[in-house]
């Protein structure tokens, strides 16, 4: 089958700074693909990329099978939602959703009936004679939306679109835009830093440092089996364990993770387990996560609300299941 | 230890006094702001009130009185006979030849501009801006006159563009331009294409500098939004940046066009002898001593620039600022 996009040992480097570093990568037709991290991690260049506002320094780009290498953005059948929006200050909500339609040579009526479909899509049916300095940022997300969806892309890009919204108004976001790809069944590329919002809406997730990818899989792959130190650390804030300590439980000797809440805590001065000192309490509403001392190996664990909490100070018994604890690719 | 030093009795007192007539001063102006406001601004509100609009006011009064032809006494009763005299043919022709000017030298100012100010606002950097700040502020801090005077010289017939033309054979091309109508002449220092010329080349910082800051406004992402839904670079000047550098152009072309209507100066020194209406309004009230057509004159510029801005207005291009 034909890759909606495909990087072969794609490199890009401005200077001495190699942004993206022979980055191998297919993303599947149809499907909501998520590149998730930190900021300078090569993320966005990797999406700058295939909209083509970047050529690379070295590899292969193709999107549908078609070499993308020297194809200039307005060429390209992909369409960018991007991170500050970029709605046209000077043309009223409509027109800028009808715009890529009035540069292919569209009619007026004509495009400005599917402008208004687009943007009953996005519910926002009548907004658009409003100007966008006249809407709040959910709106103007969801007009940005619209003006990508409208040119019916290939590809669709989103850049952080999420990024700017209060906590409410992205959960309701991230529920739209999954039904909304769900429903058009466009290839949905979209860059994070937040690896909540990568989770639960992508189907899946590479993970991105230094200009690499780390590992490529579903959410429950990435958050279960992680492969690398930095992948159990950046997603879901994995207790990270040197091979040492692995090697006690587990009897080899590489790096493990284990996960914040598939320790337990007991009180009890003595008993099976890792002896920890607890240092810090961080109350999170359902859930308690705990910082704790075992030997100067930091550790997180989170308790349920309702539990007996141990006071600062105290010493606790740690305990776990030998099969949550995940032994890790990279080598020690 | 830390908190020992927080806890010492050394600490600053929450709501400390200020003793003397500056904080006082300081502390009146604090809470009053309006008053801080108005000191700021009457100064420049007394010059521009009185000593500018009216002085501007008086000399509008002016062209409402006569001159009698005889005595060349000054007849100080309201009469429209001075704008009568504006309309003759050889003033029409005078106020037709300077708009057109006007017009051709901000048209060619913002033509010429444009390339200049959008790489300087989209891809110069560092070192390269600061030359281009240069570049366009330099020949601003040299004389005026000074400058019309080099043009003199390049522009004359044994100028150094004339030499150059003839190394490079296209003399016949020069030739050719100086034999048309209107636009020829002598030479190009003696004709309409040389103040063309000298015009654009004082007036242009004045066209550069406001486009420039209307396109580093403009966000780059809108370019690179308006190539992601299909515009081709042409597409994107003419949808997306030139709208937004409109303003910019508009406020470039009020410095281009009023200073292009109302110099006296270039016309006199390069140029043919027919007059400008700066040129006009400096005869009038020097030679011929007739203030009265003089006022009128310079009327002329200020009801041409108010329906410039009017104009301006109407077609929305303040509407971004």
């Amino acid at each position: 089958m034909i890759s909606a996009v495909s990087f072969k040992q794609v490199s890009r480097h401005f200077g001495s700074v190699r942004a993206v570093d022979a980055v191998d990568l297919d993303i599947v037709p149809g499907e909501f693909f998520a590149m998730l991290g930190p900021s300078g991690s090569g993320k966005t260049t990797c999406l700058r990329l295939i909209a083509g506002f970047e050529q690379p320094t070295a590899g292969s780009i193709s999107i549908f099978g078609e070499r993308a290498e020297g194809v200039p953005p307005y060429r390209r059948n992909v369409n960018t939602v991007f991170q500050d929006y970029a709605l046209f200050p000077h043309l009223n909500v409509l027109d800028n959703v009808a715009y890529g339609l009035m540069v292919k040579g569209v009619g007026k009526t004509e495009r400005q009936k599917a402008a208004e479909e687009a943007l009953s899509l996005v519910r926002l049916p009548g907004y658009g004679a409003r100007r966008p300095g006249q809407l709040s940022g959910g709106q103007r997300q969801r007009v940005a939306l619209a003006r990508a969806l409208v040119n019916q892309p290939k590809v669709l890009l989103l850049d952080e679109p999420l990024g700017a919204l209060d906590l409410k108004l992205r959960e309701n976001m991230q529920e739209e835009l999954k039904s909304l790809q769900k429903a058009l069944g466009i290839t949905f590329v979209f860059v994070t830093h937040d690896q909540g919002e990568a989770m639960s809406m992508a189907d899946r997730v590479a993970v991105f440092n230094d200009g690499r990818i780390m590992q490529v899989g579903t959410p429950e792959e990435i958050y279960q089996r992680p492969k690398t130190r930095f992948v159990a650390d950046f997603v879901g804030s994995s207790n990270v364990l040197p091979p040492d300590f692995v090697q006690r439980y587990s009897g080899q000797h590489r790096w493990g993770s284990l996960r914040p809440e598939s320790i337990r805590v007991t009180r009890a001065a003595k008993g099976d387990g890792v002896a920890a000192r607890l240092v810090g309490t961080n109350y999170l509403g359902a859930t308690t996560r705990l910082a704790l001392d075992a030997d100067g190996l930091r550790l997180h664990a989170v308790v349920p609300a309702g539990v007996a909490l141990p006071v600062e100070g105290e010493t606790v018994m740690l305990t776990f299941n030998r099969e949550s604890l995940h032994l890790m690719d990279e080598p020690a | 230890m830390t908190t020992a030093a927080l806890n010492s009795t050394s600490a600053p007192a929450v709501l400390p006094r200020t003793g003397g007539m500056r904080g006082a001063l300081s502390d009146i102006l604090w809470r009053r702001p309006q008053l801080l406001l108005l000191l700021m601004l009457l100064p420049p509100v007394l010059w521009l009130g009185i000593v500018y609009i009216g002085s501007l006011f008086a000399l509008l009064l002016q062209s409402f009185f006569s001159i009698d032809e005889f005595s060349g006494l000054i007849n100080r009763e309201f009469t429209l006979k001075t704008y009568g005299d504006l309309l003759q043919a050889a003033n029409l022709d005078i106020i037709l030849r300077t708009v057109t000017m006007a017009a051709l030298v901000t048209l060619a100012s913002a033509i010429i501009a444009f390339p200049i100010a959008y790489y300087a606002a989209r891809y110069a950097r560092g070192r390269w801006k600061a030359l281009f700040y240069l570049g366009v502020m330099l020949p601003l801090w040299s004389s005026y006159l000074v400058k019309i005077y080099a043009w003199k010289l390049i522009l004359a017939k044994e100028g150094i563009l004339t030499w150059l033309l003839g190394k490079l054979n296209l003399l016949w091309l020069l030739d050719g331009w100086l034999s048309l109508p209107i636009v020829g002449g002598n030479s190009l220092s003696v004709s309409f294409t040389g103040t063309f010329i000298v015009f654009v080349y004082v007036w242009l910082p004045f066209m550069i500098l406001p486009v420039q800051a209307a396109l580093e406004r403009v966000p780059g992402n809108l370019v690179e939004a308006s190539s992601d839904l299909g515009a081709s670079p042409g597409q994107t000047f003419r949808n997306v940046l030139f709208p937004l550098a409109l303003p910019g152009i508009v406020a470039g072309s009020i410095f281009t066009f009023s200073l292009t209507l109302g110099d006296y100066i270039i016309p006199q020194i390069i140029g043919t002898s027919r007059l400008f209406i700066g040129q006009a309004v400096y005869s009038q009230q020097g030679t011929a001593g007739n203030i009265p057509l003089a006022a009128a004159f310079t009327v002329v510029p200020i009801v041409i620039m108010g329906f410039y801005l009017w104009g301006a207005k109407r077609m929305g291009a303040f509407d971004a600022l």
